[in-house]
C-alpha cells in the first residue's frame, strides 16, 4: 500500500468531520431528527409529503454552504474526472441504492455509527466493500 | 419556523464540513477509495471526526422524549440486517465509487454551480423515483423508513 502523502490532509479532514458531527448534532438535538441526506431527500419525493419544511431548509443549506465558505476561504477546485454517461449511471445507482439501504454516507456512516448500530455498521462495510472494489475494476482491472 | 432555520443551519454548517474536510471532491473521494493505487487516507478522519462529536449527540438524544425545541426525537427504530439493506448499501457504493459523489457532496457541487453536480444530482433523483415507483408496484402501502 502506497500512501498519498501528496493530498493528505488529517487535520482539515479531522476539523471537516467535526462540523459534520456538530451539523448532525444540531439536528438531532434541535429538531428530533437523524441527517441522512439520502432520507431527508427521499422523504421530499416519497408520496406521503409531511414535515416537508425542514427538510426543503436543510437542503437549502447544503446549497448555500459552497456560498458562505467563500466569505471565509478562496473555492477549491474539485476534481471530477467521471464524464457525463459515467456520471448519469452513478447518480442513478446512488439513489436507487440509498433508498433501497434506507440511508448513505451521512445516514449509516456518521448518524448510524454515533448511535453505534450494528445495521449501519453492516450498511457501512457493505457501501465502502462495493466502493473499494468498483475503485480497483475501474482504475487497475479495466483502467 | 424555527424548526426550519435550525434545520437550514444544520444543512449549511454539514455542507461546511463537507468542504473543509475534502469529501465534495470527487477526486479526494475516490483516492480514500482507491486502495491498491495511490492511497488517501484522509477520509478515515472525516468520518472519526464526525462519529467523535455524534456519539455524545445521540446519546443525549436517546434519553430524550423531545427535541430541545419541543418536537417528537425521531430516531430510527429498526434494526434489520436483511438482503435489502445489504443490496441496497452494496448498489449505493458501486454508484460512489464510479462517480465519487455521495447524496450530501453531490447536492454541495450543485449549490456551487457545478455542471457535472447538477447532472449527478438529476440522475440520483431519478433513481430515487424510480425506487419509489418499483416500491408502490411490488409492496402494499408500508410504513417508509425515513430518517436514516
Amino acid at each position: 500500500m502506497i500512501i498519498d502523502w501528496n493530498h493528505f490532509t488529517p487535520w482539515t479532514s479531522l476539523a471537516g468531520g467535526v462540523l459534520i458531527g456538530i451539523a448532525a448534532a444540531m439536528l438531532v438535538l434541535l429538531n428530533g431528527r437523524v441527517a441522512g441526506i439520502s432520507g431527508i431527500l427521499g422523504g421530499m419525493l416519497a408520496p406521503k409529503r409531511t414535515d416537508i419544511a425542514w427538510r426543503v431548509a436543510f437542503v437549502a443549506g447544503l446549497l448555500a454552504a459552497p456560498w458562505a465558505y467563500l466569505l471565509f476561504a478562496p473555492a477549491v477546485a474539485p476534481r471530477i474526472d467521471a464524464g457525463f454517461g459515467t456520471l448519469i449511471a452513478a447518480g442513478l445507482l446512488v439513489g436507487l441504492g440509498t433508498r433501497y439501504g434506507s440511508g448513505c454516507t451521512s445516514g449509516h456512516g456518521v448518524c448510524g455509527l454515533s448511535r453505534l448500530s450494528p445495521r449501519s455498521l453492516v450498511a457501512t462495510g457493505a457501501f465502502m466493500a462495493a466502493g473499494f472494489a468498483t475503485v480497483y475494476l475501474v482504475r487497475h482491472v479495466f483502467g | 419556523m424555527m424548526h426550519a432555520a435550525t434545520s437550514f443551519a444544520a444543512g449549511l454548517v454539514f455542507g461546511a464540513g463537507l468542504i473543509v474536510s475534502g469529501m465534495s471532491d470527487p477526486g479526494k473521494v475516490i483516492g480514500f477509495l482507491d486502495l491498491a493505487g495511490n492511497w488517501d487516507p484522509s477520509l478515515a478522519f472525516v468520518m472519526g471526526g464526525a462519529i467523535l462529536v455524534g456519539v455524545f449527540a445521540f446519546r443525549l438524544a436517546r434519553k430524550r422524549a423531545q427535541s430541545f425545541l419541543g418536537g417528537a426525537m425521531r430516531l430510527p427504530t429498526s434494526d434489520d440486517i436483511d438482503r435489502r439493506l445489504v443490496l441496497g448499501s452494496a448498489v449505493f457504493g458501486i454508484g460512489w465509487g464510479l462517480a465519487g459523489y455521495c447524496p450530501g457532496p453531490a447536492l454541495v457541487s450543485l449549490g456551487s454551480g457545478q455542471d457535472k453536480g447538477a447532472w449527478f444530482v438529476l440522475a440520483m433523483l431519478a433513481g430515487m423515483l424510480i425506487y419509489e415507483a418499483a416500491d408502490r408496484l411490488v409492496h402494499a402501502p408500508r410504513q417508509a423508513v425515513h430518517g436514516e
